[in-house]
């Protein structure tokens, strides 16, 4: 592909892409992002090349492979286009079926979404519950761009914002712009872009450096994996267009090794871009000149905090520095260097395109745009979603999610990662903004939002996420690393049933100073989980300690398994699969445990057939004698 | 000539050059705030947190460590307080556990009396062994900055965190240097090493962390 030297030239080669392309013609797309090959998309796209070459259909059907659609547990999701009906849950033996379907204009059934309420099929993905509250400004692209081929992202527009900025904006009106637009940044802070941009621009020193955080590390979130598998060159465009505004002509993507498919399609990605001269030398032929390197993070959660991973590209150990004076001024061998989020280069397109008015028509007064979250956890409709900053919690959890799974009532839902908190039933309708959710005590964060059930225990969850920053943390400054350490030694003893009253105190006590006195971002929130659940759900602690009762039924140290022997129908299944021999009983016998044997794995509750629903958790009770010899009582159908 | 600024620390009106550090600052005007990561000869670490001061900044105040803060404008600077003692105080009991061993003396102990620290506060519930290491990093920083022979290193992250010794390198440089003896402020470098010749390396020891 020869080198694009001007935006005319842009534009000519759009058209002869827009041309080259037949509207009409029928095109299987299949998502393929890493959940779609934890899913089997691989061999689903296999089937289908297999399927076309074998029919001969190359010519008459196009195959599209896409990154990550969204709807992640409902993958492979295949897409057929141009009338854009959605099948889900695709599986390599549907290829067939649904290569001829494409052949005689027809809809196959079974594999639409069938909504849960009304029981009714739905053919378009875009009327399906779980998009259609949605507004996917930005990951929405995905689905119409194989994520290797610049020339998809071409014919959606790509790269128009850059030849804008670079043909008729001066770096200051690209930063005016992203100012007016009121853009926040979305790794975690909420730190205003425009004036981050600004402080890099003006700071002293040259030269100065660009660089994407890609090192995302939460529990349960991957919104920036999506985007760079799916359309890393909306990113790369980004990142071009504020290394313009700022002066930079160096630019950095700090992506995590452990995204191979995001480092695979952004090496790809930034190759094309070279080729095509949206990269290098004299960039459409406006003067300026701008490189990108890949660093691969060597999997340290704290090389996300910004001081962290600069230290990080220049080749030593990932740990945080001190930042009183502002990585905007002292950054990057120590210049000034200006990192964000990928989410947040990815919006800077759309900004410059659509214009601030436009950005800031959407959202709160403090929160502007639209904001990606990874809903997972206890919640029916997992996956990625992109809402309107100031939708409320419950839209999101019940409208866009299907609420929780099996009718279990909600719990919490923890928002931020490790640095964020568990936010309660009573704050559901809050809506989803940076500072609503700071003030009760969580935080945005990237946009992790694990939703939890009753049978969550919160003493254990909060232990989870210190246990998670006590193996993640850089161990550098004291208040962090005994902090951490001291943390999860009292929640592990309360989960066990050994914790005191006045621990909780000291809980506090240790929170308080890791948040006043800790190095780095990673130690002043990493006490959040604890705090908030000891503000939210008191009483839990409170029964761990007082009872020796972990009401949700999780601690394995307060709970017993009993077999209720009214219920039990001495079907063997739990005895059989005991992996100490506990069970006691047998053929008509009614089965128990030898509780001495039993090392609560758990494997009696789960395979007693829901029909019987014989094992039961006890916590906090007394735990029935057994009465060893007891014929069964038939259960009467 | 060089710039001054002008600032308070605590209560009193300073002017102190530009570029220099609330630390340095306050020790001008005989200030002492205590520290346990800091040395003069080396760069600003901030990794014991023991010299955090307040620092009030049109109009809002925050907890800063004084190592790393260059002085600024009009800022308000208070090195005591009920809550920057609090800090200090929590910061000595969180590492006094790490100290047990050799009990819980010199520059420690002084500062636990001072701060009223209970320094058996989270004792019992300290199950890792203790190194007297409180991973202060000077002998690190000091080894690569000063001397130049990076022969000492951190390996491991988070709690697993702890100091070694790059065998290939301490054979080369370390029996001639023993500067980080005096460098420690726990004295364990030289009591481990017995005051005597270094280095005296077993594999077994330095795989299994006791090096």
């Amino acid at each position: 592909m020869p080198r694009i030297n001007s935006p005319t030239e842009l534009e000519k080669l759009r058209e002869e892409i827009k041309l080259k392309r037949e509207p009409g013609k029928p095109c299987i797309t299949i998502s393929s992002g890493t959940c779609g090959h934890a899913r089997g998309s691989e061999e689903v796209i296999a089937a289908f090349e297999k399927e076309i070459k074998s029919q001969g259909l190359e010519e008459e059907i196009d195959i599209k492979i896409t990154g990550c659609l969204g709807f992640c547990q409902r993958e492979p999701i295949v897409l057929i286009h141009p009338e854009e009906i959605c099948y889900l849950e695709v599986k390599p033996e549907d290829a067939a079926e649904i290569v001829q379907s494409v052949k005689e204009k027809k809809i196959i059934e079974r594999l639409l979404y069938t909504d849960p309420k009304t029981g009714e099929k739905i053919k378009h993905d875009s009327d399906i519950p779980f998009y259609k509250s949605q507004q996917r400004n930005i990951l929405g692209s995905n689905k119409w761009i194989d994520s290797r081929s610049i020339e998809d992202y071409l014919y959606i527009g790509g790269y128009s914002a850059l030849s804008k900025a670079l043909s008729q904006m001066t770096p200051d009106q690209v930063l005016e712009e992203i100012k007016k637009a009121n853009l926040r940044g979305r790794g975690g802070g909420g730190f205003p872009t425009g004036r981050k941009w600004e402080e890099t621009k003006n700071a002293p020193g040259e030269p100065k450096y660009v660089i994407v955080n890609c090192d995302e590390g939460d529990p349960g979130a991957y919104m920036d994996r999506s985007l760079m598998e799916g359309n890393p060159h909306s990113v790369i465009e980004g990142l071009i267009i504020g290394a313009y505004a700022i002066g930079s002509h160096e630019g950095f993507v700090y992506v995590r090794q452990e995204y191979p498919l995001a480092v695979e399609n952004l090496n790809i990605a930034l190759k094309q871009a070279e080729e095509y001269g949206f990269l290098g030398e004299n960039i459409l032929n406006s003067g300026f000149d701008f490189r990108i390197k890949v660093h691969r993070g060597a999997g340290a959660f704290v090389s996300g905090e910004s001081s962290a991973l600069m230290t990080a590209i220049e080749g030593k150990v990932g740990e945080p520095r001190m930042k009183y004076v502002h990585m905007s001024q002292r950054g990057y061998k120590e210049k000034p260097s200006c990192l964000n989020n990928v989410e947040t280069w990815a919006t800077v397109p759309f900004i410059i395109n659509k214009g601030s008015d436009w950005f800031n028509s959407i959202g709160t007064e403090g929160s502007k745009g639209t904001k990606i979250f990874s809903l997972v956890g206890k919640v029916n409709n997992t996956g990625l979603v992109e809402v309107p900053m100031g939708m409320t919690l419950r839209q999101i959890i019940y409208d866009i999610g299907g609420g929780i799974p099996k009718g279990r009532k909600f719990k919490g839902v923890q928002t931020g990662g490790p640095s964020g908190g568990i936010i309660p039933e009573q704050y559901l309708d809050t809506p989803i903004d940076f500072d609503e959710l700071t003030q009760i005590g969580s935080m945005m964060g990237s946009g992790g939002m694990i939703v939890m059930d009753e049978d969550t225990c919160m003493v254990d969850m909060a232990r989870y996420f210190i246990n998670f920053c006590c193996e993640e943390s850089c161990g550098k400054c004291i208040p962090c690393r005994e902090g951490l350490r001291m943390l999860l030694e009292i929640l592990t003893d309360v989960c066990e049933g050994k914790g005191k009253e006045e621990e909780l105190q000291t809980l506090e006590d240790i929170a308080e100073v890791m948040k006043d006195a800790s190095l780095c971002a990673l130690g002043t929130t990493a006490a959040n989980p604890v705090l908030t659940t000891l503000r939210y759900f008191r009483d839990e602690y409170e029964a761990h300690i007082k009872d020796k009762r972990c009401p949700a039924k999780v601690c394995k140290n307060l709970i017993t398994y009993y077999i209720d022997p009214e219920k039990c129908q001495a079907c063997m299944i739990c005895l059989r699969n005991c992996p100490t021999g506990a069970i006691q009983g047998g053929k008509n016998l009614v089965h128990w445990i030898e509780q001495d044997k039993c090392i609560k794995c758990g494997i009696c509750y789960q395979v007693c057939p829901e029909r019987f629903n014989a094992v039961e958790k006890l916590s906090g009770e007394p735990v029935p004698a057994p009465v060893p010899g007891r014929e069964v009582t038939r259960k009467k159908e | 000539m060089e710039k001054l600024i002008s600032l308070k620390i605590d209560g009193k009106e300073v002017k102190a050059r530009e570029g220099i550090t609330v630390l340095e600052a306050a020790k001008e005007m005989g200030i002492e705030i205590p520290t346990l990561c800091y040395h003069e000869k080396l760069k600003p670490y901030g990794a014991c947190r023991i010299c955090s001061v307040e620092v009030e900044r049109g109009g809002r105040t925050q907890v800063v460590a004084s190592c790393g803060y260059p002085v600024e404008e009009g800022i308000k600077v208070k090195t005591r307080s009920a809550k920057i003692d609090k800090i200090r105080r929590t910061i000595i009991e969180l590492i006094a556990p790490s100290l047990s061993d050799g009990g819980v003396v010199g520059k420690v102990r002084e500062l636990a009396d001072e701060y009223g620290a209970d320094t058996s506060r989270f004792m019992s519930r300290f199950k890792a062994t203790p190194t007297r290491c409180i991973l202060c990093g000077q002998c690190v920083r000091y080894c690569s900055e000063v001397v130049g022979a990076n022969a000492i290193g951190f390996v491991g992250r988070g709690i697993e965190r702890r100091v070694v010794f790059f065998p290939e390198r301490a054979s080369r440089f370390c029996p001639t240097c023993h500067e980080c003896y005096d460098v420690c402020p726990t004295g364990k470098i030289a009591a481990e090493t017995d005051g005597g010749i270094f280095p005296k390396f077993s594999i077994d020891d330095f795989l299994s962390g006791k090096m």
